[in-house]
């Protein structure tokens, strides 16, 4: 970074010799990241608000656990059992899965825009803070901000369950280590934070950078603009072609292909599902969805620069 | 150094031409005031000078490349573009925060002081804030920056009178030294005419007058002529004549007159004083419309 013109040393009663001329780029990082959970506070509030509900549906269920519930599971073999148990654990898991994902688009698509929009664009454009850093700090709310947010609220609502149902289950004179042992919270932790790395964060990062670019890019509809053109390449492929790359290869890196954990709650007894973090690491998607990923990003800070406001 | 320096700036719209070679030399210190029509290319030009658009030509500002070096340039650059350009959404004491958070010489206790001088409340949304104190708001962060050049795009914009004067009176009070450049555009002319110490003229993209205050007030006479003598000022060759209740009034140049007019004639036909800025942008602005390839004119300093 450059330092203050010499003009400016000639004068030694400038105060401004006394204040620091540069930021760090981290701090300039937070406060762009702050200034986005400022502006977008559904993306804390939609996922707090969908783990109160849970919690609250989950609450109302226990009242068959002990009777109806326990004593049908145990009718079950102990992979069943497994099954049962797990089952509300699994679906808190995908709900903040699918809450940050729905998040996530919708911040994406209305980042770049609503800025040019309501013109503020021209007073965030005042301040000494560079477009990489502002691109930069939007695109880390949906990939990093979000799952973090999904990973912790998941860990914390899952918890909240097994004392729940711990409670209900002693209350009721039943054994609580068996079903602590079935759920194995801090293994599930652990798969469940492998399975946002790998598929959330790294496989889902071309997508909102997408998203981001769009929204960058689109001088309104950026919801069409968003899912448009990938609709219409699947469409002239299918009927050009008669083939499905295009589409196989959303579904893929959406799904994060056959290297990740698709239900990190029923880890712990499949011996089948084991973690390949190596043979993730080497596959090309992962790059090649990396590289597309800082491509968009790259597109999304020139826009930036260069367009005016709507 | 001069603080603004441009040559031969140009910039295009497609087919329209927004700024048509300009050259411009603004010396640290300064108030100028950049006047001109509606799409003369005044925001254009302001754009260019704050990195927001690129352009042809060179440009200095500060020493350094606008367009490439922006976020530096923010450094010591301000800029309050219109008054509606605060996020609507942010609080009051967010936009404290953030500011103090990204500007290196942003200085909160300032900002602070000049809050409490206003109505408005720390913890009010801008959207719930009225037009004069989002402006208000605005001002108190920029007067808390450390800044070496101040760029007010219609600052004023939709505001009433008091609001208006007050703007310009903190300015120059609380605000204004030496060592900082101010750079305003408005259509409220009379708002600013004691504020400014330069003026340019801005037409289709060309600067077409430029002067310093010292000079446009020796320079420039306005003769209110009664009736009976308005035939002899006519003689004279004004630069232009317009009737009002009671007369007419005829603007002269005093240096480029042909007839080499001066105050004790003028005196004699009515009473003199110095014109307004919008009055000589009249005369100016109307003069140069068919008449483009006309070099700056005016005083050079």
């Amino acid at each position: 970074m450059n330092t203050p013109s010499s003009a400016m040393d000639e004068s030694p009663l400038d105060a401004r010799e006394i204040a620091p001329a540069v930021l760090s780029e981290s701090r300039l990082f937070y406060w762009s990241v702050r200034r986005e959970l400022w502006e977008n506070r559904f993306i804390y509030i939609a996922p707090l608000a969908a783990a109160a509900v849970y919690l609250f549906a989950f609450l109302i269920s226990l009242i068959w656990l002990p009777h109806h519930k326990m004593r049908a599971l145990l009718a079950l073999d102990l992979a069943q059992q497994h099954e049962a148990i797990t089952q509300p654990y699994d679906f808190a898991a995908g709900l903040f899965m699918v809450t940050a994902m729905i998040v996530g688009v919708f911040y994406s698509l209305d980042a770049l825009h609503g800025e040019r929009r309501d013109r503020s664009i021209l007073f965030w454009k005042s301040l000494p803070v560079s477009d990489v850093t502002t691109v930069l700090a939007k695109a880390s709310i949906p990939i990093v901000i979000l799952q973090l947010l999904a990973f912790v609220l998941t860990v914390v609502t899952q918890f909240i369950m097994l004392l729940l149902s711990s409670a209900v289950l002693r209350a009721n004179g039943m054994s609580v280590a068996n079903y602590w042992a079935q759920v194995s919270w801090f293994q599930m932790s652990l798969m469940l934070f492998y399975h946002l790395f790998t598929v959330h964060v790294l496989g889902h990062a071309p997508f909102y950078a997408w998203f981001l670019l769009v929204s960058g890019w689109a001088r309104r509809a950026a919801f069409l603009w968003a899912f448009l053109p990938p609709i219409a390449i699947m469409v002239v492929e299918k009927i050009a072609f008669n083939t499905t790359y295009f589409a196989n290869m959303l579904v893929d890196a959406l799904s994060g292909g056959a290297e990740a954990v698709p239900f990190p709650g029923r880890m712990p007894i499949d011996p089948g599902m084991q973690l390949t973090p190596g043979h993730f690491l080497l596959s090309p998607g992962l790059w090649i969805g990396l590289a597309v990923t800082a491509a968009f990003l790259f597109a999304a800070v020139r826009l930036r620069r260069n367009r005016e406001p709507i | 150094m001069a603080c603004i320096e441009a040559r031969g700036l140009r910039k295009a719209f497609g087919a329209t031409i927004a700024l048509d070679g300009v050259n411009l030399r603004v010396e640290e210190g300064r108030i100028l005031g950049l006047i001109g029509p509606n799409g003369a290319g005044k925001t254009t030009a302001l754009n260019a000078i704050l990195g927001l658009t690129p352009y042809q030509g060179e440009l200095r500002v500060l020493g350094r490349d606008p367009w490439t070096e922006r976020e530096q340039l923010m450094r010591d650059v301000c800029f309050i573009s219109d008054v509606a350009v605060l996020p609507r959404w942010i609080r009051v004491s967010q936009v404290l925060e953030y500011v103090a958070g990204v500007h290196p010489r942003f200085d909160r206790a300032k900002a602070e002081s000049f809050l409490a001088k206003t109505n408005i409340q720390r913890g009010s949304k801008v959207r719930e804030l009225s037009k004069g104190m989002v402006t208000q708001l605005h001002l108190a962060l920029v007067m808390a920056i450390d800044a070496r050049l101040l760029v007010l795009d219609e600052p004023t914009l939709g505001l009433d009178i008091l609001y208006r004067k007050q703007f310009y009176d903190s300015l120059l009070n609380d605000y204004y030294d030496r060592n900082r450049t101010i750079v305003v555009t408005t259509h409220q002319v009379e708002d600013i005419q004691n504020v400014l110490t330069d003026v340019v003229f801005i037409d289709r993209g060309r600067i077409v007058f430029n002067c310093s205050m010292e000079d446009f007030e020796s320079r420039y006479v306005e003769v209110m002529a009664r009736p009976e003598q308005a035939a002899a000022a006519r003689a004279l060759k004004p630069m232009q004549e317009r009737q009002v209740l009671g007369g007419s009034v005829l603007l002269f140049d005093l240096i480029q007159s042909q007839n080499h007019v001066d105050r004790q004639q003028l005196a004699a036909l009515g009473e003199v004083r110095t014109p307004s800025i919008a009055d000589l942008f009249v005369a100016v602005v109307g003069n140069h419309a068919g008449n483009q390839g006309s070099e700056q004119k005016g005083a050079a300093r």
